[in-house]
């Protein structure tokens, strides 16, 4: 218990699990369908933070092809979970071994994720030699062949066109439980050996590689940990959203993710869910400024793209005076513990 | 055949080199993909649809929508790229991101998310026969406007003061500073040609497509980007080069591929470009041996 408790990640993880139970319970008391849906969608966004900082923030490597990841496990675990009867109806042309196919949409959320690591591993161990401008090219490319693929495999995704039929199974618990999870992983992961000799290798490479750590094969653990995490966030977006289409795995959501990262401050996990949280909000409630002045008397055109503009100009501002972002290097947990140990103290 | 493919390669090469030569520019002094790029095809577009309603000569038209784009480039570098240069690699990247989000969103927002009629004079489109080649006039003026380019700028930049100016902070940044040269004014003046180079670029495109719309900046972007690191990121020889085998890949697919093959073209060129950063990082043709961040 001892042990426990002096455990670098233990402050962390409590306040996080007492700040998801306060959500849950403000939403409970709220009541409202329009409150649970923002908060569930915002709890996917917290898996994908935290997925993405295990990779990016660790490694210090701009990562673009985060969001296709995403897209391989909400369109695999759709696959997998569409009943057989809608099978035939949305995907025609399916293969006839996966037509026959519909488990368990939890399991094939999980089996999705699996499956974008798996996916995750063989495409991007050549990659993770390069550095600097290299690697944010190979990234972007990456992004682009996913992207490109689903859109053109007619047969398996629909092609561009809406891919629909999965059943509804992501409740805000379920989405909340996945998110608490992947904060665990994202703590352990930062904290432990492999975390800290990554970020050895971030901060100064050629030292890092002196002392014996091996760039690749710490950046390839990261990656697939963070397609993990990504994979499992599109399967359970996917669950949630029910119909997508290619395009809600390209620029604009890359540009949402990184945003979040880079607003909370990518180099600790908890910047990276506090950056989830506040730019989601944000992005929402933007949103329903748009929405309100679209049906007020006073503007008579509409105000597409206001949502965009506001949070690439905070973000301009965020990197021009803050460039590590809200949380530079403490966690939450670091700040608190050392308040306990202050107020213990006299 | 043969001579209508390579007909056709020359002229869409030269659009694609013409746009990886401004992409290289940055590249080559900054090493930092400028991702605000493509808007400046936007800025032109848009500045051209603002302008179609007013009595102005198509001609000064074009002038004013490429000083727009070369205005607009110069203001990436204020926005973007120098309150953050020193900083991270990361942060600039973002930041320039950001500001083709900014240019993105304010068309979509200020102007209207259809696509808009662009002015384009018609005898552009008609089409003339000569050697059994069958094209429009647009694609003949393309490869003129494209070498006459291309000959203004390899003087420019073995000639003059600034030209030099910019090699040498090609080759290496911090050594060029030390000579004396401000660094502010060199990358400035890089945007400038760069914002130059797509604004004619533009026009070109422009004659194609004849619309506007918030998103066409993408593509001339992914184009650049492709045909820089095919030729190679460190040399302006190398970005022409690339662009001219961007248009070589692309035609010789469209001709030789199935129709279903076809949809995943881009998938095939950027898995070439992956494939050339980790086999041959420099390009097809080299460079300077530095490509480090100096």
């Amino acid at each position: 218990m001892i042990k426990l408790i002096n455990n670098d990640n233990f402050y962390s993880i409590t306040f996080f699990l007492v700040l998801f139970l306060i959500i849950y319970l403000v939403n409970s008391f709220v009541g409202s369908t329009i409150f649970e849906r923002i908060v569930t969608i915002l709890f996917v966004y917290i898996i994908l933070a935290v997925g993405l900082q295990i990779f990016m923030g660790n490694s210090g490597i701009l990562f673009f092809a985060y969001i296709g990841f995403m897209s391989i496990g909400a369109y695999s675990s759709g696959l997998l979970s569409m009943p057989v009867k809608m099978k035939g109806f949305v995907l025609p042309d399916l293969y006839p071994f996966l037509q026959t196919i519909s488990i368990d949409p939890i399991i094939a959320i999980i089996i999705g994720g699996l499956f974008t690591a798996i996916i995750a591993a063989i495409l991007t161990l050549p990659l993770m030699r390069l550095k600097d401008a290299a690697a944010v090219i190979t990234s972007f490319a990456l992004l682009m062949v996913i992207h490109s693929i689903i859109v053109g495999w007619s047969a398996v995704t629909n092609g561009p066109r809406t891919f629909f039929g999965i059943p509804k199974v992501t409740t805000l618990e379920l989405a909340m439980i996945f998110s608490f999870v992947a904060i665990i992983i994202g703590f352990i992961f930062k904290n432990s050996h492999l975390g800290l000799l990554l970020r050895a290798t971030r901060d100064n490479d050629i030292a890092a590689d002196s002392i014996g750590a091996n760039t690749v094969y710490l950046r390839w653990v990261a990656v697939i940990i963070s397609a993990f995490l990504a994979g499992i966030a599109g399967g359970l977006w996917g669950h949630f959203i029910i119909s997508f289409s290619p395009k809600s795995f390209y620029l604009k959501e890359t540009f949402l993710i990184i945003s979040m990262i880079v607003i909370g401050g990518s180099y600790t996990v908890t910047g990276s869910i506090f950056g989830a949280i506040l730019v989601y909000v944000g992005h929402e409630g933007l949103r329903w400024v748009e929405k309100v002045m679209k049906f007020s008397d006073y503007i008579t055109f509409e105000l597409v793209g206001l949502t965009e503009v506001v949070l690439a100009i905070i973000m301009i501002i965020f990197l021009i005076t803050k460039p590590k972002g809200l949380f530079a290097f403490r966690e939450i947990g670091d700040t608190i513990k050392k308040k306990i140990i202050k107020i213990s103290r006299t | 055949m043969i001579l209508q493919f390579i007909f056709d390669v020359l002229s869409l090469g030269s659009l694609y080199a013409l746009f990886a030569l401004g992409l290289v520019l940055i590249f080559g002094i900054l090493k930092l993909v400028n991702f605000a790029y493509g808007e400046l095809v936007l800025v032109f577009g848009y500045s051209m649809f603002l302008l179609g309603d007013t009595p102005v000569p198509w001609f000064f038209m074009t002038l004013i929508a490429i000083l727009m784009s070369v205005l607009i480039s110069i203001s990436t570098d204020y926005i973007a790229f120098r309150p953050v240069r020193e900083k991270s690699i990361t942060a600039v990247l973002i930041t320039s991101f950001a500001f083709a989000t900014i240019l993105q969103n304010a068309a979509l927002l200020l102007i209207s998310p259809r696509p808009k009629n662009v002015p384009m004079p018609s005898f552009f489109s008609d089409s003339i026969q000569f050697l059994g080649i069958i094209t429009p006039v647009r694609n003949i003026i393309s490869i003129i406007v494209t070498f006459i380019c291309l000959f203004i700028f390899y003087q420019f930049m073995k000639r003059s003061y600034i030209g030099l100016a910019m090699r040498a902070a090609a080759t290496n940044f911090n050594m060029t500073r030390m000579l004396g040269i401000p660094a502010n004014l060199v990358i400035t003046s890089a945007f400038a040609i760069s914002g130059l180079l797509a604004g004619i670029g533009a026009t070109l495109w422009m004659s194609k497509l004849a619309n506007v719309f918030p998103g066409i900046g993408l593509e001339p972007l992914l184009i650049a980007f492709i045909a820089t690191v095919i030729g190679g990121m460190r040399s302006v020889q190398g970005a022409v080069f690339g662009g001219f085998i961007l248009a070589f890949i692309d035609i010789g697919f469209n001709y030789l591929l199935p129709q279903d093959i076809l949809k995943f073209r881009d998938a095939f060129t950027f898995t070439f470009v992956i494939l050339i950063l980790l086999i041959r990082p420099q390009g097809l043709i080299g460079g300077p041996a530095t490509g480090i961040r100096t």
